[in-house]
């Protein structure tokens, strides 16, 4: 039986939290289709270690091609290796993060290995009897849900939004096979370089790795009263994002905006204040797990999406909530400390502080 | 510098009725624009072409009525069109999509650069723009943010580009022919013009269709896409939300408090012992 694989992202020699999160989405669909799983990882300087750990959180095995000439992510190489190792290995599904890198190389791997692809899945389930990939994605702007299927051509191939799934958690006990996969010079595609990055920008956010987004709207009035955004933001180790009506009024850089010409993401939490909810920005925070609005109008279409709506003045309720969080975070640890060292909790950690 | 533009003709997403019934998107009286993000492509190429002179072509694959999005292009200030459009094309995934764009353009002639839309907000994958550059295997660029031309003898050879990524901007350079997809940070896009919108009616717009393109037939369409869409369901969009006033400042007190237990519930509350 064909294996199911997950493409694995790493920047700098460090594996990123979405390598984890598609284990656990991979891990359920190789248990359904009684086959293993195994993660690829393309770059440069990742760890033994680190390559452990993906055994540890779901993989049974790791495919590590390690060169310097792969430290930076140029699509052409990236996928002259992903498509020589699916000719290779002829995997039945391929899981990839929705990222700058997997939005761009899955569709060009499609391309070469002749294969569907079907962006930013919410679901991923496998068809009785057919053993058939059931892929669900939203589509128009979030308006209905698509179920898509590639019947014909392996692998399947899918992407899903960063943090729309938690890692599994670390299972010492697991065991499987790291194997380095030497790099085939022929697969090197020298016409594009990577010359740099620029990172300084002082005004630059990573939304769609957050796991807490507390983003502000027109409502906000003036960029300096973003303040008490990123003050709660700080609180909760989040980040600041907004509507394009703030954006537009160069209150915040365009790497804050939410929406269907923005981000889309799915945090843990977003809070959002004085934003109305148009469908262009709904449309960019639909998969959020739980969604906070507060807004002077009972109407807002955000109240009818949030899970939780405070009716009223931002005003006048940030400031409580700023005073309170931060009552709240001074306030001696509770009985049930989480461990600083593991940053991801899963569910049964979340269930065991409760 | 010749510049293609690949558009795409999107309904306008602010009026999206969907069909309670049939859970499909109810197309009649909806009206159609030019996909909001393909504005910066066309944007990014017209001022290309200000500074390095050449041609810039828009080019759209759709049904009959998609060939208006081609004169809004024009309007605009491209120069020329190329419209791909036929029965047998029709219920292309991006797969098939990208690999019938790839074909008009090796049949439509010689190009410097191609410039995509980040994505469409239709369909919103953002595939096609990588699948054109792996079907005619041109250097890649996506999340294009800032592009500028690396001089060469007489005529630009190569660009540097920045593209957002999740880290901040990856600086990348790129030789000549090759393809950029752009996202809203690279400039403003402009309005169309009296003169453009004049120049727009009269222009002709050749047709590329079954007959005179070059295809595999088991490639083009829904029958040669690989996805097929097996179920379309309108999702719930109502959760089961509580909603609190806070009017004065004891609701305001209580509101707070409640969304602090709501929080804590959820175990999105961070606690006192964080470092
Ligand atoms: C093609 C296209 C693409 C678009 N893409 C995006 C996109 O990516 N992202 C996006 O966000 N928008 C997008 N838009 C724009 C979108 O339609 C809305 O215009 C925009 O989202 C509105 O932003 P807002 O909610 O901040 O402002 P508004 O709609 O003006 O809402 C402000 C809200 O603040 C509330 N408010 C005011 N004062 C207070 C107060 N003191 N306390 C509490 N609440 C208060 C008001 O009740 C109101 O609900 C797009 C539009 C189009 C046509």
């Amino acid at each position: 039986m064909s294996f199911v694989w997950t493409l694995a992202e790493q920047h700098g020699g460090r594996l990123k939290d979405v390598s984890f999160e598609l284990l656990s989405r991979g891990r359920a669909l190789a248990d359904k289709l009684d086959t293993k799983l195994a993660s690829v990882v393309i770059g440069d300087g990742v760890s033994p270690e680190q390559l452990e750990a993906l055994i540890r959180r779901g993989a049974d095995e790791v495919y590590a091609i390690m060169d310097p000439r792969l430290a930076h992510f140029v699509c052409e190489t990236y996928s002259n290796i992903l498509s020589h190792l699916v000719k290779t290995y002829q995997p039945t599904i391929i899981l990839a993060a929705a990222t700058s890198m997997g939005r761009t190389v899955m569709p060009h791997v499609a391309v070469r290995v002749h294969t569907g692809l079907t962006a930013d899945c919410t679901e991923l389930d496998i068809e009785p009897g057919t053993g058939n990939l059931l892929q669900t994605r939203p589509a128009i702007g979030g308006n209905i849900m698509a179920t898509i299927k590639t019947p014909q051509h392996r692998p399947q191939m899918a992407t899903v939004r960063p943090k729309s799934s938690r890692p599994l958690p670390e299972d010492a006990t697991r065991v499987g096979k790291v194997i380095e996969v030497p790099l085939i010079e022929s697969l090197i595609d020298e016409r594009v370089r990577v010359t740099g990055y620029r990172t300084d920008t002082a005004d630059f956010v990573n939304l769609e790795e957050a796991d807490v987004v507390i983003a502000g709207g027109r409502g906000m009035k003036k960029a300096e009263h973003f303040g008490m955004l990123h003050d709660i933001a700080g609180v909760f180790g989040g980040v600041v994002g907004a509507s394009r009506d703030a954006i537009d009024r160069g209150w915040l850089g365009y790497s804050h905006q939410i929406g269907l010409s923005g981000k889309t993401i799915s945090p843990r939490l977003i809070l959002t204040a004085g934003i109305s909810g148009s469908i262009q920005f709904l449309a960019g925070i639909k998969t959020s797990e739980t969604i906070v609005s507060i807004n002077t109008d009972p109407d807002a279409g955000l109240h009818k999406v949030a899970d939780f709506g405070i009716v009223g003045d931002l005003f006048e309720v940030l400031p409580e909530l700023q005073r309170r969080l931060h009552e709240h975070a001074a306030a001696p640890p509770a009985a049930t400390t989480a461990t600083a060292d593991d940053e991801r909790p899963d569910e049964r950690q979340r269930e065991e502080r409760v | 510098m010749d510049i293609i533009v690949p558009i795409k003709q999107v309904p306008e997403t602010s009026n999206v009725k969907m069909d309670p019934e049939t859970g499909t998107m109810i197309r009649d009286g909806v009206g159609t624009v030019v996909n909001p993000l393909d504005l910066y492509a066309i944007e990014t190429a017209l001022r290309l072409k200000e500074a390095h002179g050449g041609i810039v072509t828009a080019l759209t694959m759709g049904p009959s009525p998609a060939v208006k999005a081609l004169r809004e292009a024009i309007a605009m200030g491209c120069d020329e069109a190329v419209f791909i459009s036929d029965r047998s094309f029709g219920g292309a995934d991006s797969w098939a999509t990208s690999y019938t764009i790839a074909q008009a353009i090796k049949q439509a002639g010689r190009y410097d650069l191609i410039i995509c839309g980040e994505r469409a907000t239709d369909g919103d994958t953002g595939q096609v723009g990588p699948g054109i550059a792996a079907w005619l295997d041109l250097p890649l660029a996506t999340y294009v943010a800032s592009v500028t031309t690396l001089p060469g003898a007489d005529a630009p050879v190569g660009l540097s580009v920045e593209r957002l990524v999740e880290e901040g901007y990856q600086i990348l350079e790129l030789p000549l022919p090759a393809l950029l997809t752009v996202v809203k940070e690279i400039g403003s896009p402009r309005l169309p013009t009296l003169r453009g919108k004049k120049r727009a009616k009269v222009t002709e717009i050749p047709l590329f269709n079954a007959q005179n393109l070059e295809l595999d037939p088991a490639f083009i369409g829904l029958k040669g896409s690989p996805t097929k869409v097996v179920k379309v369901a309108t999702p719930k969009v109502m959760r089961s939300g509580t909603v609190v006033r806070a009017h004065d400042e004891a609701e305001i007190a209580l509101a707070v408090d409640r969304l602090l237990a709501f929080l804590d519930e959820r175990g999105l509350l961070p606690r006192g012992d964080r470092p």
